[in-house]
Protein backbone atom coordinates (compact mmCIF):
# COMPACT_ATOMS: atom_id res chain seq x y z
CA UNK A 1 0.00 0.00 0.00
CA UNK A 2 1.40 3.24 -0.86
CA UNK A 3 1.87 5.70 1.79
CA UNK A 4 0.17 8.79 2.53
CA UNK A 5 1.90 11.90 2.78
CA UNK A 6 -0.09 15.32 3.59
CA UNK A 7 0.96 18.58 0.77
CA UNK A 8 -0.80 21.83 3.46
CA UNK A 9 -2.76 23.79 1.33
CA UNK A 10 -3.17 27.36 2.32
CA UNK A 11 -4.60 30.00 0.58
CA UNK A 12 -2.14 31.41 -1.40
CA UNK A 13 -0.32 27.73 -1.90
CA UNK A 14 0.28 27.42 -6.06
CA UNK A 15 2.74 24.46 -5.91
CA UNK A 16 0.57 22.08 -4.09
CA UNK A 17 -0.55 19.98 -7.37
CA UNK A 18 2.77 20.17 -8.00
CA UNK A 19 3.64 18.59 -4.92
CA UNK A 20 0.78 16.19 -4.94
CA UNK A 21 1.96 15.65 -8.38
CA UNK A 22 5.11 14.59 -8.06
CA UNK A 23 4.42 12.66 -5.00
CA UNK A 24 2.35 10.59 -6.50
CA UNK A 25 4.70 9.71 -9.49
CA UNK A 26 7.48 8.59 -6.39
CA UNK A 27 4.52 5.90 -5.58
CA UNK A 28 3.00 8.33 -2.45
CA UNK A 29 -0.45 8.14 -1.77
CA UNK A 30 -0.40 12.23 -1.58
CA UNK A 31 -3.82 14.08 1.08
CA UNK A 32 -4.03 17.22 0.61
CA UNK A 33 -4.51 19.21 4.23
CA UNK A 34 -6.61 22.45 4.30
CA UNK A 35 -5.19 25.17 6.59
CA UNK A 36 -8.22 25.05 8.54
CA UNK A 37 -8.55 21.54 9.72
CA UNK A 38 -6.55 20.11 13.38
CA UNK A 39 -6.50 16.32 12.10
CA UNK A 40 -3.36 15.21 9.82
CA UNK A 41 -5.35 12.84 8.79
CA UNK A 42 -2.93 10.39 9.90
CA UNK A 43 -0.42 10.82 7.27
CA UNK A 44 3.64 9.21 7.49
CA UNK A 45 4.77 13.07 6.53
CA UNK A 46 4.08 16.39 5.99
CA UNK A 47 5.09 18.70 2.70
CA UNK A 48 4.69 22.40 3.21
CA UNK A 49 4.18 23.70 -0.30
CA UNK A 50 5.50 26.64 -2.12
CA UNK A 51 3.75 29.84 -2.83
CA UNK A 52 2.60 32.80 -0.97
CA UNK A 53 0.49 31.34 1.94
CA UNK A 54 -1.87 33.92 2.68
CA UNK A 55 -0.90 36.44 0.16
CA UNK A 56 2.73 36.81 2.21
CA UNK A 57 0.98 39.25 4.07
CA UNK A 58 3.24 41.32 6.64
CA UNK A 59 6.58 38.61 6.76
CA UNK A 60 6.47 36.18 4.20
CA UNK A 61 5.25 33.10 6.13
CA UNK A 62 4.26 34.50 9.43
CA UNK A 63 0.49 34.31 9.08
CA UNK A 64 0.67 30.80 8.02
CA UNK A 65 2.41 29.65 11.30
CA UNK A 66 -0.79 30.43 13.01
CA UNK A 67 -3.20 28.14 11.11
CA UNK A 68 -4.52 25.35 13.16
CA UNK A 69 -2.88 23.06 10.42
CA UNK A 70 0.40 24.22 11.54
CA UNK A 71 -0.64 23.47 15.72
CA UNK A 72 -0.62 20.38 14.79
CA UNK A 73 2.12 20.02 12.19
CA UNK A 74 4.23 21.25 14.89
CA UNK A 75 2.75 18.39 16.78
CA UNK A 76 3.77 16.29 14.41
CA UNK A 77 7.43 17.48 13.99
CA UNK A 78 7.63 17.31 17.81
CA UNK A 79 6.85 13.48 17.80
CA UNK A 80 9.99 12.74 15.20
CA UNK A 81 7.09 13.19 12.27
CA UNK A 82 8.72 13.88 8.77
CA UNK A 83 8.36 17.39 7.72
CA UNK A 84 9.65 19.11 4.42
CA UNK A 85 9.27 22.78 3.46
CA UNK A 86 9.39 23.78 0.20
CA UNK A 87 10.12 27.62 -0.87
CA UNK A 88 6.97 29.11 0.76
CA UNK A 89 7.13 26.41 2.95
CA UNK A 90 10.66 26.77 4.21
CA UNK A 91 9.74 30.03 5.44
CA UNK A 92 6.53 28.96 7.75
CA UNK A 93 8.84 26.47 9.21
CA UNK A 94 11.30 29.11 9.41
CA UNK A 95 8.56 31.55 11.32
CA UNK A 96 7.00 28.67 12.89
CA UNK A 97 11.12 28.05 14.86
CA UNK A 98 11.06 24.42 13.37
CA UNK A 99 13.96 24.56 11.31
CA UNK A 100 16.86 28.19 12.27
CA UNK A 101 17.19 30.59 10.74
CA UNK A 102 14.85 33.59 8.35
CA UNK A 103 14.32 34.18 5.08
CA UNK A 104 15.49 38.32 3.98
CA UNK A 105 14.29 39.85 0.75
CA UNK A 106 16.63 38.98 -2.21
CA UNK A 107 19.34 40.82 -2.01
CA UNK A 108 18.92 42.32 -5.56
CA UNK A 109 15.62 43.02 -4.45
CA UNK A 110 13.77 41.29 -7.03
CA UNK A 111 11.86 38.37 -7.32
CA UNK A 112 13.83 35.23 -8.54
CA UNK A 113 12.41 32.81 -11.55
CA UNK A 114 15.35 30.33 -12.38
CA UNK A 115 17.23 27.61 -12.36
CA UNK A 116 19.68 27.22 -9.58
CA UNK A 117 22.64 24.60 -8.86
CA UNK A 118 22.59 22.88 -5.45
CA UNK A 119 25.16 20.70 -3.45
CA UNK A 120 23.57 18.09 -1.12
CA UNK A 121 25.64 18.58 1.89
CA UNK A 122 25.02 15.08 3.79
CA UNK A 123 23.46 12.64 1.48
CA UNK A 124 22.38 10.14 4.97
CA UNK A 125 19.73 11.47 5.93
CA UNK A 126 15.74 10.97 5.28
CA UNK A 127 15.57 13.81 3.24
CA UNK A 128 18.55 13.25 0.89
CA UNK A 129 19.90 9.49 0.83
CA UNK A 130 17.90 9.35 -2.47
CA UNK A 131 19.75 12.24 -4.12
CA UNK A 132 21.98 9.58 -6.64
CA UNK A 133 25.53 10.37 -6.71
CA UNK A 134 27.10 13.39 -5.81
CA UNK A 135 26.34 15.92 -8.14
CA UNK A 136 25.10 19.15 -8.50
CA UNK A 137 21.40 19.36 -8.56
CA UNK A 138 19.65 21.78 -11.23
CA UNK A 139 16.20 23.12 -10.12
CA UNK A 140 14.25 26.14 -9.94
CA UNK A 141 13.92 28.97 -7.58
CA UNK A 142 10.77 31.22 -7.63
CA UNK A 143 11.01 33.59 -4.73
CA UNK A 144 11.19 37.20 -3.58
CA UNK A 145 12.38 36.59 -0.11
CA UNK A 146 15.20 33.88 0.04
CA UNK A 147 18.46 35.28 1.15
CA UNK A 148 19.08 32.92 4.21
CA UNK A 149 19.81 34.33 7.34
CA UNK A 150 21.03 33.48 10.32
CA UNK A 151 23.71 35.42 13.03
CA UNK A 152 27.32 33.95 12.76
CA UNK A 153 27.34 31.96 16.08
CA UNK A 154 24.23 30.02 14.56
CA UNK A 155 25.53 29.57 11.15
CA UNK A 156 28.57 27.84 12.84
CA UNK A 157 26.57 25.45 14.93
CA UNK A 158 24.58 24.71 12.01
CA UNK A 159 27.79 23.63 9.88
CA UNK A 160 29.53 22.13 12.62
CA UNK A 161 26.26 19.91 13.33
CA UNK A 162 25.83 19.07 10.07
CA UNK A 163 22.12 20.90 9.63
CA UNK A 164 22.83 22.72 6.49
CA UNK A 165 21.74 19.94 3.96
CA UNK A 166 21.97 22.23 0.68
CA UNK A 167 24.20 24.94 -0.47
CA UNK A 168 24.16 26.61 -4.08
CA UNK A 169 26.76 25.73 -6.32
CA UNK A 170 28.46 26.61 -9.41
CA UNK A 171 28.07 25.05 -12.12
CA UNK A 172 31.23 23.10 -11.49
CA UNK A 173 30.07 22.34 -8.59
CA UNK A 174 32.38 25.03 -5.64
CA UNK A 175 29.97 26.67 -3.43
CA UNK A 176 28.47 29.60 -4.64
CA UNK A 177 29.82 33.43 -2.87
CA UNK A 178 27.29 35.29 -1.22
CA UNK A 179 27.71 38.81 -3.17
CA UNK A 180 27.53 39.41 -6.72
CA UNK A 181 27.56 35.33 -7.78
CA UNK A 182 24.92 34.19 -9.95
CA UNK A 183 24.96 31.07 -8.49
CA UNK A 184 23.62 31.89 -5.44
CA UNK A 185 21.18 34.62 -6.66
CA UNK A 186 19.72 35.58 -3.38
CA UNK A 187 22.70 36.24 -1.65
CA UNK A 188 22.16 33.58 0.94
CA UNK A 189 24.90 33.44 3.98
CA UNK A 190 27.51 31.12 3.07
CA UNK A 191 25.50 30.23 0.16
CA UNK A 192 22.84 27.98 2.10
CA UNK A 193 20.03 26.99 0.26
CA UNK A 194 18.46 24.32 2.99
CA UNK A 195 18.92 23.39 6.39
CA UNK A 196 16.74 21.00 8.94
CA UNK A 197 16.40 21.11 12.66
CA UNK A 198 18.66 19.78 15.20
CA UNK A 199 16.60 16.71 15.99
CA UNK A 200 16.88 15.87 12.39
CA UNK A 201 13.20 15.44 11.18
CA UNK A 202 11.84 19.10 9.99
CA UNK A 203 14.31 20.19 6.90
CA UNK A 204 13.41 23.23 4.27
CA UNK A 205 15.15 24.46 1.18
CA UNK A 206 14.30 27.39 -0.92
CA UNK A 207 14.20 25.36 -4.65
CA UNK A 208 11.50 23.14 -5.68
CA UNK A 209 12.46 19.74 -5.96
CA UNK A 210 8.82 19.31 -7.24
CA UNK A 211 9.64 20.97 -10.29
CA UNK A 212 12.10 19.53 -11.29
CA UNK A 213 11.02 15.83 -11.20
CA UNK A 214 10.65 14.59 -14.15
CA UNK A 215 12.20 14.70 -17.48
CA UNK A 216 9.38 16.82 -19.29
CA UNK A 217 10.10 19.74 -16.92
CA UNK A 218 13.86 20.07 -18.39
CA UNK A 219 15.01 18.56 -15.50
CA UNK A 220 14.53 15.36 -13.32
CA UNK A 221 17.30 16.26 -10.25
CA UNK A 222 14.78 17.21 -7.71
CA UNK A 223 12.75 13.77 -7.67
CA UNK A 224 15.53 11.96 -5.52
CA UNK A 225 14.89 14.46 -2.72
CA UNK A 226 10.85 13.80 -3.22
CA UNK A 227 11.70 9.86 -3.59
CA UNK A 228 13.93 10.23 -0.28
CA UNK A 229 11.10 11.71 1.33
CA UNK A 230 8.40 9.07 0.31
CA UNK A 231 10.67 6.17 1.20
CA UNK A 232 11.89 7.14 4.57
CA UNK A 233 8.03 8.29 5.75
CA UNK A 234 6.75 5.09 4.62
CA UNK A 235 9.68 2.89 7.14
CA UNK A 236 8.65 5.90 9.67
CA UNK A 237 4.95 4.24 8.80
CA UNK A 238 6.44 0.93 9.23
CA UNK A 239 7.96 1.56 12.27
CA UNK A 240 5.34 2.54 14.49
CA UNK A 241 1.82 3.10 13.58
CA UNK A 242 0.78 6.64 12.73
CA UNK A 243 0.54 8.99 15.16
CA UNK A 244 -2.66 10.69 15.80
CA UNK A 245 -1.84 14.47 16.60
CA UNK A 246 -4.46 16.58 17.96
CA UNK A 247 -4.69 19.62 19.21
CA UNK A 248 -7.69 21.61 20.61
CA UNK B 1 -13.75 51.96 32.24
CA UNK B 2 -12.10 50.70 29.15
CA UNK B 3 -10.37 53.19 27.54
CA UNK B 4 -8.87 52.76 23.74
CA UNK B 5 -5.36 52.63 23.27
CA UNK B 6 -4.12 53.75 19.64
CA UNK B 7 -0.52 52.70 19.08
CA UNK B 8 2.16 52.33 16.39
CA UNK B 9 4.31 48.94 16.21
CA UNK B 10 7.64 50.47 14.46
CA UNK B 11 9.56 47.62 13.18
CA UNK B 12 13.40 48.12 11.81
CA UNK B 13 15.28 45.47 10.68
CA UNK B 14 17.93 44.52 13.20
CA UNK B 15 21.27 46.62 13.36
CA UNK B 16 24.20 45.01 11.05
CA UNK B 17 21.21 43.16 9.47
CA UNK B 18 21.66 43.56 5.09
CA UNK B 19 18.47 45.87 4.15
CA UNK B 20 18.62 45.76 0.64
CA UNK B 21 15.73 48.28 0.73
CA UNK B 22 17.59 51.12 2.41
CA UNK B 23 20.55 50.64 0.51
CA UNK B 24 18.32 51.20 -2.83
CA UNK B 25 16.51 54.32 -1.12
CA UNK B 26 20.21 55.78 -0.24
CA UNK B 27 21.28 54.63 -3.43
CA UNK B 28 18.89 57.21 -5.11
CA UNK B 29 19.48 60.21 -3.43
CA UNK B 30 22.61 61.46 -5.87
CA UNK B 31 19.27 61.68 -8.14
CA UNK B 32 17.44 64.30 -6.27
CA UNK B 33 20.54 66.10 -5.54
CA UNK B 34 20.51 65.32 -1.81
CA UNK B 35 23.97 65.27 0.67
CA UNK B 36 24.52 64.16 3.59
CA UNK B 37 21.97 61.54 4.40
CA UNK B 38 23.21 58.07 5.75
CA UNK B 39 21.80 55.16 7.27
CA UNK B 40 18.91 55.00 5.92
CA UNK B 41 16.70 51.62 7.18
CA UNK B 42 13.59 50.41 5.56
CA UNK B 43 10.50 48.89 8.04
CA UNK B 44 7.51 49.08 8.67
CA UNK B 45 4.83 50.50 10.66
CA UNK B 46 1.89 48.93 12.20
CA UNK B 47 -1.36 50.91 14.10
CA UNK B 48 -3.65 49.63 15.75
CA UNK B 49 -6.04 50.41 18.85
CA UNK B 50 -6.08 48.28 21.87
CA UNK B 51 -9.48 48.78 24.18
CA UNK B 52 -8.05 47.52 28.49
CA UNK B 53 -8.19 49.04 31.51
CA UNK B 54 -5.39 51.39 31.52
CA UNK B 55 -1.63 51.77 29.96
CA UNK B 56 0.20 49.28 31.21
CA UNK B 57 -2.73 46.27 30.14
CA UNK B 58 -2.96 47.99 26.91
CA UNK B 59 0.98 48.27 25.99
CA UNK B 60 1.54 44.64 27.09
CA UNK B 61 -0.73 43.66 24.54
CA UNK B 62 0.50 45.69 21.63
CA UNK B 63 4.14 44.55 23.08
CA UNK B 64 3.26 40.86 22.64
CA UNK B 65 1.50 41.31 19.25
CA UNK B 66 4.93 43.09 18.22
CA UNK B 67 7.39 40.39 19.52
CA UNK B 68 5.14 37.46 18.79
CA UNK B 69 3.70 38.43 14.80
CA UNK B 70 4.38 41.79 13.75
CA UNK B 71 7.99 41.38 13.85
CA UNK B 72 10.32 38.44 13.72
CA UNK B 73 13.57 38.83 16.21
CA UNK B 74 15.77 37.19 14.50
CA UNK B 75 16.19 39.73 12.03
CA UNK B 76 13.79 42.72 12.75
CA UNK B 77 13.72 45.47 16.49
CA UNK B 78 10.41 47.36 17.18
CA UNK B 79 9.39 50.04 19.05
CA UNK B 80 5.62 50.77 20.28
CA UNK B 81 4.65 54.46 20.73
CA UNK B 82 1.80 55.14 22.39
CA UNK B 83 -0.55 57.89 19.64
CA UNK B 84 -3.75 58.54 21.70
CA UNK B 85 -5.45 58.01 24.28
CA UNK B 86 -9.40 57.74 24.46
CA UNK B 87 -11.65 57.04 26.99
CA UNK B 88 -15.14 55.98 26.28
CA UNK B 89 -16.76 58.57 27.87
CA UNK B 90 -15.11 61.77 27.47
CA UNK B 91 -12.68 61.77 24.68
CA UNK B 92 -9.05 62.82 24.99
CA UNK B 93 -5.79 63.32 23.40
CA UNK B 94 -2.30 62.50 24.84
CA UNK B 95 1.01 61.11 23.68
CA UNK B 96 3.53 59.96 24.92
Amino acid sequence: MSVPIGVVVFPGSNCDRDTTHALALAGAEPVELWHEQASLDGVAGVILPGGFAYGDYLRAGVIARFSPVMRSVAGFAAEGGLVLGICNGFQVLAEAGLVPGAMLRNRGLRFLGRDVRIAVEHGDTPFTHLAGPRRPLRMPIAHGEGCFFADPATLDELEAGGRVLFRYVREDGTVAGEVDDPANPNGSLRAIAGVRNAAGNVAGLMPHPERASEGLLGSDDGFGLIRSFVESAAAAAARAAPIEVTTR
Amino acid sequence: MSTEFRFAVNVTPKPGILDPQGRAVEGSLPHLGIEGVSGVRVGRRVELTVSADDEVLARAIAERLASELLSNPLIEVYRVELLEATSSTTSGARSD
